[in-house]
């Protein structure tokens, strides 16, 4: 596949320079009321400052910022054409390649967070930041089910997440349940929270689900919040018991008549067992949760969800229920999300609304669509890169969520797609008239 | 009675509040057909160029209030049209053409950009200004109840009309709106017969955000803080206003909004003040249930 290329008009130095004074100018007229005036409490009334040396900085590093990214921008596509000038490779080639690239990707991610606790053991920061990520990967593996396969735009995640938390928390405070027993428990409240959510809103189209769903996020927020007898209101709840090493606890000494996990096995007690326990635990669990999916995928469920993201009208035609399918994907993607909660409560012994906002599910829908939609992988690449942004960010702590908006920003707009933007077909043609087919194309 | 009539009062000017935001959404929404998340913010970044204004005219002396009401609007207008313009150019015409959720999630993005951004150049702590308007018209005086209407919630109410009426009259009656009206139904046929679709589209950003900056500056004037969070919750209530009203519609925004600001303040007055987000939201989806394109929505045809 040969496609016409056309060289582009090469800016000329005036060109460029014109250019970013454009820039430059807007980057003026946008500092002027937020850089270049403030306003400070003096004595209980507000009085003007001025900030014009920092606005003439900022629009300086505008300019020469905007003549860099310009010539970056534009060598960057020069090489791109010589090189697809040069090659002879074919579109296929190329996404078989960057297929076999993924998996390779894949198995190197999975052998580096099997390795990462024995290589950190002493570290508690990483460890910790790790268990993040996973955490962030599971919800982004959950959510995906929702919106990479079945295509449904879900704005409120974070309610399902909220549930499983609050499921486990209020379970093991007030019945004594243990983490094992709690888990799947929570996992169905949540799945029938999804169901719940779920039924009477899924006949509305894209974008009237995805505020619906924002809405529900918040309506269970606000009620965590206010139903104090049940959540205890904005204090949230406390103490809420660690999971068991098959229970075996990772406490200094065991009560009567049991055994620390470090008697057991005969180890000099540490606070780092029970991180990495916790490391593993979600490990073991986000790795489920990415088996159950890739399974799911080739199951007839999973093929309906992908056929209802590409065409809803032709799956109508096709005889197929579209309700019940975006159900069943709402109700898998909810109990995920719910699973994730349990741990997170479990982790964290301790949870409150505060933990349960809409930037988390405009996190982990960003992770999704960041790392691209439908993309195992994808997420995986986003989640790392989502929480150790603001983690790098912590020596500047101020900046940190402002350089997490601008990232997202900057990571769609050059990568629309995603990350990985490449999708795995499910279904693949005889290789044999893919291969004829890819030859004709070329 | 008299309690009632004064909760109608709050409820519209709220209501006229939530409608000058939705239009911004549901035009954006209209003409490209993405949620515009960063729009709630654009209002917050008004609300804070009319904060520095009343601070400036304050230390210049100025003291006739229909100056610096003007003076606040214009600067106000000026300022938050770039930002919608440098909003859109930046962040999702680039976007232009991919999935429907990569604008979605770069729009999510800004309005995390914007807010910190505010945050940290203005500071992060409330920001009180003195009163700009005070007092109003004793309407009903009973002996339990007096119903009042302030001049701010009149300014409010007569500014919002007015805006209405001269906003109907563009799209309606002059070239752009008749250009912004074609690029809504097909862009690349209003392309082909000599539209400037992309300028159609950044003016639509540039009004939508001049609308939310006279909401902005109104906020202000009506509640006198301002805080770098306020765009969440209002632009959240304002796009439910808008599909509420049916998205895409001018005359549905506005009442969304309107409908919007009287539940909330009749809920938070009669029942459980606490719970007026969740009356908010749930009336949404009741209407949504029962008329899945909003109130004054066209029902979508799809064609295959």
């Amino acid at each position: 596949m040969s496609a016409v290329v056309f060289a582009r008009h090469a800016m000329t130095p005036a060109e460029r320079l014109r250019d970013a004074s454009w820039v430059a100018f807007v980057g003026l007229i946008l500092g002027i009321p937020l850089i270049g005036l403030t306003t400070v409490d003096v004595g209980g009334k507000l009085a003007i400052e001025t900030r014009f040396g920092l606005l003439a900085a900022a629009v300086v590093a505008v300019f020469f910022g905007r003549l860099l990214l310009r010539w970056a921008v534009d060598q960057a596509r020069n090489r791109k054409l010589d090189r697809d000038r040069a090659s002879t490779a074919t579109a296929a080639d190329r996404a078989r390649g960057t297929q076999k690239l993924v998996s390779v990707l894949g198995w190197l991610a999975l052998g580096a967070s099997i390795a990462l606790p024995i290589a950190f053991s002493d570290n508690r920061y990483v460890v910790d930041t790790a268990t993040t990520v996973l955490i962030y990967v599971m919800l982004g593996w959950g959510l995906n089910v929702v919106v990479g396969l079945a295509g449904l735009l879900d704005l409120g995640y974070v309610a399902f997440y909220a549930v499983g938390a609050y499921s486990y928390a209020l379970l093991s405070t007030q019945f004594g349940w243990s983490f094992w027993e709690a888990l799947p428990v929570s996992g169905a409240i949540a799945a029938s929270f999804g169901i719940l959510l779920g039924y009477p809103i899924l006949r509305l189209r894209g974008d009237y689900l995805a505020i619906v769903t924002l809405g529900f996020g918040e309506i269970i927020r606000i009620i965590l919040v206010n139903w104090t007898e049940l959540s205890g209101g904005p204090n949230g709840i406390g103490s809420i018991p660690r999971p068991s090493f098959f229970g075996l606890e990772f406490t200094r000494s065991a009560p009567e008549g049991q055994q620390t996990f470090a008697d057991f096995f005969g180890l000099e007690f540490s606070a780092m067992h029970r991180l990495i326990f916790l490391y593993y635990l979600i490990l073991v669990l986000a790795l489920l949760t990415n088996l159950f999916v890739s399974r799911l995928r080739k199951l007839p469920v999973g093929r309906a969800w992908e056929a209802l993201r590409e065409d809803e009208i032709a799956c109508q035609a096709m005889g197929m229920n579209t309700t019940n399918i975006k159900l069943s994907a709402f109700a898998i993607g909810a109990m995920l999300g719910g699973f994730a909660g349990v741990f997170f409560a479990a982790r964290q012994g301790f949870i409150s609304p505060e933990s349960f906002v809409f930037t988390e599910s405009a996190i982990v829908l960003a992770i999704v669509v960041l790392g691209g939609m439908g993309s195992q992988m994808g997420v995986v690449l986003a989640a790392t890169l989502l929480v150790l942004i603001p983690e790098f960010g912590r020596n500047f702590s101020e900046y940190r969520m402002l350089l997490f908006g601008l990232a997202m920003v900057l990571i769609m707009v050059w990568r629309p797609g995603g990350l990985l933007a490449h999708r795995e077909p499910t279904l693949r043609l005889n290789p044999l008239v893919q291969d004829a087919g890819a030859k004709e194309a070329a | 009675m008299a309690y009632a009539l004064q909760q109608l009062i709050n409820g519209l000017t709220l209501g006229a509040m939530y409608g000058l935001i939705a239009i911004g959404y549901t035009m954006v929404y209209g003409i490209i057909g993405m949620i515009n998340f960063a729009h709630g913010d654009i209002f917050m970044v008004s609300a804070f160029i009319a904060v520095t204004a009343f601070t400036l005219l304050a230390a210049a002396d100025v003291t006739s209030v229909p100056l610096a009401l003007t003076f606040v609007l214009i600067v106000s207008i000026f300022f938050t049209s770039a930002y919608g313009w440098a909003v859109e150019r930046t962040a999702y015409r680039p976007l232009r053409g991919s999935t429907r959720l990569a604008p979605l999630i770069s729009a999510i993005g800004m309005s995390i950009l914007l807010q910190n951004t505010v945050q940290l150049t203005q500071g992060a702590r409330v920001k009180p200004i003195p009163p700009v308007i005070e007092g109003g018209i004793e309407l009903w005086n009973t002996p339990a109840f007096t119903v009042q209407i302030g001049w701010s919630q009149l300014l409010i109410i007569v500014t919002t009309l007015i805006l209405m009426v001269a906003f109907t009259w563009m799209i309606t009656q002059t070239p752009f709106g008749r250009q912004q009206r074609a690029c809504e139904q097909d862009r690349t046929m209003a392309a082909l017969l000599g539209v400037n679709v992309d300028r159609t589209i950044s003016f639509t950003f540039m009004l939508g955000a001049a609308l939310a900056a006279v909401a902005g500056v109104m906020v202000t004037v009506y509640y006198g803080v301002v805080d770098f969070f306020i765009g969440f919750l209002a632009g959240i209530k304002a796009f439910t206003a808008a599909v509420l009203g049916g998205i895409g519609s001018l005359p549905g925004a506005m009442l969304g909004g309107l409908l919007i600001g009287l539940i909330e303040s009749f809920w938070a007055a009669y029942l459980w003040p606490e719970y007026k987000d969740v009356a908010t939201f749930g009336i949404l989806c009741l209407v949504l249930m029962l008329r899945p394109s909003g109130l004054l929505g066209r029902p979508e045809v799809e064609k295959v």
